[in-house]
């Protein structure tokens, strides 16, 4: 079988499009790169949506944290700390056994005029459960390094915002949030990085690969059980891994530059990979 | 344990909750707790150990040292611990079996690799497999912390790394007027030094050691993981002590387990810093000389 051959079976495999059954016998090496290659399709999407929506969710928490009212601030100081605290693989574990014990059948919401049926049987599969997990995750992750940020903007840019008469909402989007923006970016690329390495977590921790649609680790894990040699599927992936780290890193760095536009490329702050912020 | 517990079908309420967490199987998950700090306690100086060589080596003089410790170093940035996890324990174990293969088998013709097995001579297995069930258990706890070194021992080698090169420029420049040799200089005065640079660093790493430690379970060690899993699931009527899926209390306690955890390491990180900070020449340093006088 050639490998275009291949390609076409196996490259949408994760998704479950194409051949069915996983190849068994002469595993050829088209095949591990093809299909540990369709499981990173997994891994981008975890990353991708946790990272996109978890960076709202951090603001928020970044600003509660910095909040004056112990109403706001307590919460999210716990958030924080519970989901900094613990290892992301017991969050994983947590959250999956909370979602199997939630009825089969829906939860009934009772809406005054009309009673309507929350589906919840679709939180128990890896896209949807996993990526709550996630996104919360990435959010508390993200929400330290935005109060951190935070706390370190300039006095003197918030009072030459004042003396021009901003208040509030206008400050804040203005001249608060994009120095915050500007400062958090290096650690905030480290977070990035380590969050899309933290998906690979994902179908080890109680979330089923449902009809082996699996992420590139758990590809390359059928690998090495099947073949019993690590020394193929595991450079593989972490090849692969290398490759996506680079664009991460490509891309924010380009919104690196674009949020430090008005300093001389020379003083612009760089970007440095640190293993700061493993799960 | 009690004598009450003979026969817990006979039991309610507190008294049969007090017989069910003291029962043989939960004696094993308690005994687990220890696995992993036991596992911390190993692996925190194994990591430091590799570390130090690992930041030693990329620093060295010698081009293919440099290579080497560089590579180490860098290793860990792109690519996920968890393949790290994976990997390692097989290949090491594999790494060893062929070793000793070389070493007992030196007449065995076939070949070791066949099609998708891999065969080594009877006497050349690790552990053998006549060898008893717990030299089995260490063996694989030992593998999960070799791996747990390995990969730990490459953070630990950027924060090293980092840190030598913290130190002033200055006090290394003075050693060298004092006519320090190179190794002098290294030892008596970088190595004292670089500590305090290196503390924020390496204390981010023990919590995250402390956050990795459920991945023990991934290696195959029956750790905390493991038996909250087996004895969380439903029990039918068959067993002694019958409930249904009680997983999510188990995975709670762990959960409070590594925030307790956390958080004690947090404060006594803390009182730590402040111990190294005596006499250095940094800002902290400085305060505390400003308290004392």
């Amino acid at each position: 079988m050639s490998c275009v051959q291949t390609i076409q079976d196996y490259g949408l495999r994760a998704l479950g499009v194409g051949e069915r059954l996983l190849p068994r016998a002469d595993i050829t090496l088209c095949e591990q790169f093809t299909l540990i290659g369709s499981g990173l399709i997994w891994n981008v999407y975890f990353g991708a949506l946790a990272l996109l929506s978890g960076f709202f969710l951090a603001t928020g928490l970044a600003l509660a944290k910095n909040s004056r009212y112990r109403l706001l601030r307590k919460p999210a100081e716990w958030f924080i700390f519970i989901f900094r605290g613990s290892p992301l693989f017991i969050q994983f574990f947590l959250a999956y056994e909370t979602f199997v014990l939630l009825p089969r059948s829906g939860i009934e919401i009772n809406l005054l005029f009309t009673e309507i049926t929350a589906e919840t049987r679709w939180l128990t599969r890896a896209w949807a459960g996993a990526l709550i997990v996630l996104f919360l995750n990435t959010a508390a992750y993200s929400a330290e390094i935005f109060y951190g940020a935070l706390r370190s903007v300039p006095k003197g840019d918030v009072e030459a915002a004042e003396a021009y008469g901003m208040t509030g909402r206008v400050k804040f989007r203005r001249v608060v949030w994009p120095t915050m923006l500007r400062l958090a970016w290096p650690a905030y690329t480290n977070e990035a990085i380590f969050l899309f390495h933290a998906t690979t977590l994902v179908f080890f921790s109680g979330f089923p690969a449902w009809q082996q649609r699996g992420d590139a680790l758990y590809y390359a894990n059928y690998f090495a059980d099947k073949t019993f040699n690590p020394f193929i599927p595991y450079p593989i992936v972490a090849g692969y891994f290398i490759a996506l780290t680079l664009c991460i890193i490509l891309v924010f760095g380009a919104i690196n530059r674009r949020l430090n536009r008005h300093l001389h490329p020379a003083a612009r702050p760089r970007l440095r990979i640190r293993p700061q912020i493993i799960r | 344990m009690f004598p009450s517990c003979a026969d817990p079908s006979t039991l309610d309420g507190a008294a049969w909750l007090a017989c069910y967490l003291t029962n043989g199987k939960h004696m094993a998950f308690y005994t687990s707790f220890g696995t992993v700090m036991l596992l911390l306690a190993v692996t925190a100086p194994a990591a430091l150990l590799f570390g130090f060589g690992g930041a030693m080596a990329a620093r060295a003089r010698l081009w293919p040292v440099r290579v080497i410790g560089r590579t180490y170093t860098a290793m860990v940035r792109g690519v996920p611990d968890i393949i790290f996890f994976l990997f390692v324990p097989i290949a090491l174990d594999q790494a060893f079996e062929w070793l000793r293969h070389q070493a007992k088998c030196p007449d065995w013709t076939e070949p070791i690799r066949q099609g998708n097995d891999f065969v080594v001579c009877a006497q050349a297995k690790l552990p053998l497999s006549t060898s008893p069930q717990w030299v089995h258990e260490t063996y694989g706890f030992f593998l999960a912390v070799l791996a747990f070194a390995i990969v730990f021992g490459a953070f630990a080698a950027n924060v090293l790394f980092g840190a030598m090169r913290a130190v002033p420029r200055a006090q290394m420049e003075t050693a060298e007027a004092y006519g320090m040799t190179e190794r002098q200089s290294f030892w008596r005065i970088l190595v004292p030094q670089m500590w305090i640079y290196a503390l924020p660093g390496l204390s981010n790493l023990w919590m995250i050691l402390i956050k990795a430690t459920p991945l023990l379970f991934l290696l195959g060690v029956e750790d905390i993981v493991y038996w909250a899993r087996e004895l969380g699931g439903a029990k039918t009527s068959i067993y002694a002590y019958p409930h249904p899926d009680w997983r999510l209390y188990y995975f709670l306690g762990l959960l409070v387990f590594y925030l307790s955890l956390t958080k004690v390491s947090e404060i006594v990180l803390g009182r730590l810093t402040v111990r190294l900070s005596h006499g250095q020449a940094t800002l902290g340093g400085e305060a505390l000389r400003k308290a004392d006088a």
